[in-house]
């Protein structure tokens, strides 16, 4: 096929698509994150990297969160950051269940830096999903009025540092713990094809994000068994390029509809917003 | 729709100027009972996203260490979705090197008698020993297109899965030929140093996980013209791998390079032998 016939034979198709791109009022992205990354200098995205991508509000966790102890320092320099971003960048601070007085972590989160939203590292900081510090955690986090970002995991385990290396947070306890708490809102990001089919199979209140599943026409495939108000647009930027996931929202056939589910509605539903 | 319409409509990344060929597309992780159905779904995605054609290799079912049946059905199945969509898709015929004679029957029977204008090696043996060198030997014969796997595992290679080391001792044997080192190791940091200095290996980007800075890295070690485009579809997504070069710090010219300009300068000599146009 020559050039001009592919073209012409994709312009119907290609036109739909486009419509995942348009310049929308608002678009979410609920796995951003900012600070460095122990082993390679990510790219400098701020607020502004992501308003030129089109996206407007971005759910914001540090980096600094997975491996420093003081905690309360990384998500005071978290909430300065997003402070700076013009309401762009949402700051998701971190606890550390393991670290003495984890609970004035939360009360500064909620107190001194108005989060609305705690991004938890079980793999990195050395818990499970079933440990009963983790259920108190999560009905802390609740009480507080907040709410929970599990990561599932941060990078691929072939491709992990020697030294460093973190497998995947197990997911299975979230079924039953989810019903045992039933007023925790738990958004699980970074779960692949594989954990969202078998470990998270059933786990009807979960939200989840995009930015690691895989596949042609993943988004699609997901929704098939997944409910739609409970997947969310995520980039993990900037250890992903950004533009993955927005060309996730292209590659698969989604309405309007969905789409303005994926990038606005569920977010806002996650975060309590009417 | 004329050509000119459509431009003004295209968003940043869908800019049509670029032309794009998938170098790594395979026929499982996609949905479909035949092989034509599943390279007409891989389409489906492919126009999309902008995708105008694709290197098919391996079958609807796959072996880590295939025997001669086994890998002669894998290829008829690429046969048969290539030829449905001729004008969309080239193969690459899969061998096994530890089957000498037979993997180069295959390759006279899929490329030098038949359509395809590549070779895949993938994990049944390592592709350092002196087994593989009959079959690069007829490849380079026949003009294909060499495609090796290789990963570096922070968890662990296959026993049989070649790193990017490994294709460098290759490699050596045959520096005027260029092969291509698939996934460019996984671990790309490190795959990217491996091949570096080995001027006829080119690095096949598909396959991993979206990380900054892979294509910028690749680009600035290697230089752009030894850098591919691949998505390893369908098991991955052609968004997460296309977004390593339409999201990478590199000029557009680089970016166009990378989707089809490096692969169609190794294809050219096979194109024009077999006088196909594209
Ligand atoms: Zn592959």
């Amino acid at each position: 096929m020559n050039r001009r016939l592919f073209l012409q034979s994709t312009a119907a198709a290609a036109a739909t698509p486009l419509i995942a791109l348009e310049p929308a009022a608002e678009r979410l992205d609920v796995n951003f994150a900012t600070g460095p990354w122990p082993f390679r200098d990510l790219p400098q995205l701020d607020g502004d990297s992501l308003k030129q991508r089109g996206i407007t509000q971005a759910i914001t966790g540090s980096l600094e969160a997975l491996l420093t102890r003081d905690i309360a320092a990384v998500n005071a320099r978290l909430a300065a950051e997003c402070a700076k971003s013009g309401g762009v960048l949402l700051p998701a601070g971190t606890l550390h269940p393991l670290l003495p007085a984890w609970r004035e972590d939360l009360r500064r989160c909620r107190d001194e830096h108005a989060m609305k939203v705690i991004r938890l590292h079980p793999n990195y900081h050395g818990y499970t999903l079933a440990d009963p510090l983790f259920a108190d955690m999560l009905d802390a986090i609740t009480d507080a009025g907040l709410v929970v970002q599990i990561v599932a995991q941060m990078e691929d385990q072939r491709t992990q540092h020697p030294l460093v290396q973190a497998a995947p947070v197990d997911l299975k306890p979230l079924h039953d713990l989810l019903k045992a708490h039933p007023k925790a809102r738990v958004m699980v990001l970074n779960a692949n094809a594989a954990m969202i089919t078998t470990a998270l199979r059933g786990c009807a209140s979960l939200w989840l994000d995009c930015a690691m599943i895989e596949g042609v026409g993943g988004i699609e495939n997901t929704l098939k068994a997944w409910p739609a108000e409970k997947l969310c647009f995520g980039t993990h930027a900037p250890f992903f390029y950004p533009e993955s996931s927005l060309l996730k929202l292209v590659e698969s056939e989604l309405s309007r509809t969905l789409l303005t589910a994926l990038t606005v509605d569920n977010a806002r539903a996650f975060l309590g917003r009417v | 729709m004329r050509e000119s319409d459509l431009l003004p409509r295209m968003h940043w990344l869908m800019n049509p100027k670029f032309r794009i060929w998938d170098l790594h597309c395979h026929l499982s992780g996609v949905p479909g009972l035949t092989p034509e159905e599943r390279l007409g779904q891989l389409l489906r995605y492919a126009d999309r996203v902008g995708i105008e054609r694709l290197c098919v290799y391996m079958g609807m079912k796959w072996s880590q260490d295939p025997a001669p049946d086994d890998f002669r059905k894998q290829n008829d199945e690429v046969l048969r979705a290539i030829a449905k969509h001729p004008d969309r898709a080239f193969g690459f015929v899969t061998l096994n090197p530890k089957h000498v004679a037979e993997s180069l029957a295959e390759l006279e029977r899929c490329v030098a008698n038949g359509p395809m204008v590549g070779v895949k090696l993938w994990v049944a043996k390592r592709c350092d020993g002196p087994e593989i060198d009959p079959l690069i030997a007829r490849a380079v014969e026949l003009k294909a297109v060499i495609f090796q796997h290789t990963w570096f595992k922070t968890t662990a290679n296959y026993p049989g899965e070649s790193t990017p080391d490994d294709l460098v001792a290759l490699a050596k044997r045959f520096p005027n030929v260029p092969i291509i080192c698939g996934h460019t190791g996984g671990t790309w940091e490190l795959g990217i140093r491996a091949i570096r200095d080995q001027k006829n290996l080119f690095a096949d980007l598909a396959g991993s996980d979206p990380t900054a800075g892979i294509t910028e890295m690749a680009v600035r070690e290697l230089g752009t013209e030894r850098v591919i485009y691949g998505s390893d579809c369908g098991g991955r997504s052609f968004a997460s791998q296309l977004a390593k070069v339409h999201g990478a710090a590199i000029t557009e010219a680089q970016k166009q390079q990378i989707f089809q300009g490096t692969l169609r300068s190794l294809m050219n000599p096979i194109l024009k032998a077999k006088g196909i146009q594209a």
